[in-house]
């Protein structure tokens, strides 16, 4: 019942929002994404105390109807997609009165992609999951748009395209499967296709892949992420460089799991190849931005390549795993923090530059501080969740004896450095700040919010033992 | 050549068709209609690979009622897209 009221609850209450108006819409969005937040803990604490468990909607369950499947991947990705939300909205919230925007598309497209966020984690089927990543990319492209300015329609429409020539090749590569074996459910397939990968499924495997690793991104399939990023409102760019991304990998590690586990080593070096290019292609293109949300977007194209550098190494087992699950963690709270507080320097001076975060100067402790601890996330300092995620890669690496990875690990972190030094160091830049011009007020609350995020990105690398666990709980196999 | 091998070529070349388009093309509604080809080979082949012995599964073809039902939500906002666009541009000049 649990998960079925995950995908209700966003839908009803942006229903609700839509009907209440912008004002009483803000207020009905949190207070449910605050309930779903207790769902998403009910939920893992579910699984993880009685392991997977399988729901049939309404009953039916498959063919006829849709199942829906829970297991400790599933809800760690559920739970911290409430964890990034509930600090978020309330920022949207602060931030629509201090733009004063009345925000009236925002809440009820916000509702749509949470709830097209859990339908995919909690998918059973090929089908359905191709359904939930349309769902998300409509979503995520109405919300870019949403703010109405000319440059983030026109990143909408590259985006909108982008996500429908990938989510083409996912169907293509769906119906090819159910050509074959006659079914779109993953545990068949899981028991059928391993044992016997035929060419034709092989295939389809790749155009799934080829489709997956557009929507996520991939270096070189990144083109349509900075302008999106980069342009779209600060809470919506923090809730899709944060969560939005993540879905598509989710679907890509799930299938590497269980469909194609049985999938030839060597393919694996494909998208651990393209991994490499964007963790060295993005660093190097934000260390060159000009704007702060392009360089925090390039960033997000460059900690993306961390995550495929993932796959030659799941032989190693859970750990591997764990290492995977911690870097989407600690990605996706700093990388929301980060966001948040480009933000917050974006409506105090009123530009969009990296150079002028120099008039913030000595201004705005607390989102500077937030900079500082996402950033030493980003970068792999101890003890904060993306050091653990690290740490645990290289390990990973070091038992498969994989020396070029250890050393990408390493370099990645280095360049890292260099660009949250970049913004950094303009907080020390006191001199362009006296002919500074008049800053305007920002709400605590979205200062509080951008602190939060962070501080959760350095401490989720504490909760290491119980995401282990967690993942442990019959696994994402 | 099957009948059913021959739907799912001509999808598969529908597909392809599509791709090409609307990768290759900048003109924006010309990229819809071309994402909507590719869309329509995709579903030529999940409907045409999926017959039994000649007698047509009604599974995927409620799968692509559902596909049709995305692309069309998928086409509208494109195309709500593209008007603000254009109409932006009308006010600008």
């Amino acid at each position: 019942m649990l998960i079925a009221w995950l995908i209700v609850l966003p839908l009803a209450w942006a229903l609700a929002a839509w009907l209440a108006g912008a004002r009483r819409g803000a207020t009905i969005a949190c207070a449910g994404v605050l309930v779903q937040l207790l769902l998403a803990l009910a939920l893992a604490r579910e699984v993880a105390a009685h392991g997977p468990f399988t729901y049939a909607v309404g009953g039916w369950g498959a063919p006829l109807g849709i199942d829906l499947h829970v297991d400790g991947l599933s809800a760690l990705l559920v739970l911290l997609t409430e964890v990034v939300a509930l600090p978020l909205v309330l920022y949207t919230r602060a931030w629509l009165v201090a733009q004063e925007q009345d925000g009236t598309y925002l809440w009820p497209l916000l509702g749509l992609l949470l709830a097209a966020l859990h339908a995919l984690f909690v998918s059973a089927d090929l089908f359905n999951l191709y359904v939930t990543l349309e769902l998300l990319g409509l979503g995520a492209v109405a919300l870019v748009a949403s703010g109405g300015e000319r440059k983030q329609l026109a990143a909408a429409l590259r985006y909108l395209v982008a996500s429908l020539v990938a989510s083409g090749c996912f169907l293509l590569g769906v119906a090819v499967i159910y050509g074959i074996h006659g079914t779109v459910s993953l545990a068949d397939l899981a028991e059928r296709v391993p044992a016997d990968p035929t060419t034709p499924t092989l295939l389809a495997g790749a155009l799934m892949l080829l489709g997956l690793m557009i929507k996520t991104a991939l270096f070189p399939f990144h083109g349509w992420l900075p302008a999106a990023h980069g342009s779209a409102a600060a809470p919506v760019s923090a809730l899709l460089s944060a969560l939005v991304v993540k879905a598509s990998f989710y679907v890509i590690l799930r299938l590497r799991l269980s469909v194609y586990s049985g999938w030839a080593e060597q393919l694996d070096w494909l998208p651990a190849l393209l991994g490499g290019g964007a963790i060295l292609y993005g660093s190097w293109c934000a260390l060159r931005a000009e704007r702060l949300k392009m360089l925090i977007a390039y960033s997000t194209v460059a900690q993306l390549g961390y995550l495929f550098l993932l796959f030659p190494l799941l032989a190693v087992g859970e750990l591997a795993l764990t290492a995977g699950a911690l870097q989407i963690l600690a990605h996706a709270l700093a990388k929301a923090a980060l966001f948040a507080a480009a933000g917050i320097a974006l409506l105090a001076s009123g530009r969009d530059s990296v150079a002028g975060l120099a008039s913030l100067a000595g201004v705005l402790p607390l989102t500077w501080f937030a900079f500082g601890l996402a950033g030493t996330s980003l970068m792999g300092l101890p003890p904060s969740g993306g050091f653990l995620a690290k740490w645990l890669l290289i390990d990973a690496a070091i038992m498969r004896g994989q020396w070029i990875m250890i050393l990408l690990v390493v370099a990645s972190g280095l360049l890292a450095a260099a660009y949250i030094f970049r913004i950094l160091s303009c907080a020390f830049r006191s001199a362009e700040r006296e002919q500074a011009v008049a800053l305007r007020p920002v709400p605590r609350t979205m200062e509080w919010v951008a602190f939060a995020l962070a501080a959760a990105s350095v401490l989720v690398g504490l909760e290491a033992n119980a995401i282990a666990g967690l993942l442990g709980t019959g696994g994402a196999r | 050549m099957s009948a059913t091998l021959l739907y799912a070529l001509t999808g598969c070349a529908l597909f392809a068709l599509g791709l090409g388009a609307t990768v290759l093309v900048t003109e924006p509604l010309r990229r819809v209609l071309a994402f909507n080809v590719m869309g329509s080979g995709a579903f030529l082949v999940f409907v045409g690979l999926a017959q039994r012995a000649g007698v047509s599964d009604p599974v995927p073809q409620a799968m692509v009622l559902t596909g049709i039902v995305v692309a069309v939500a998928a086409t509208a906002l494109a195309l709500a897209l593209i008007r603000r666009l254009e109409r932006d541009d009308d006010d600008a000049r």
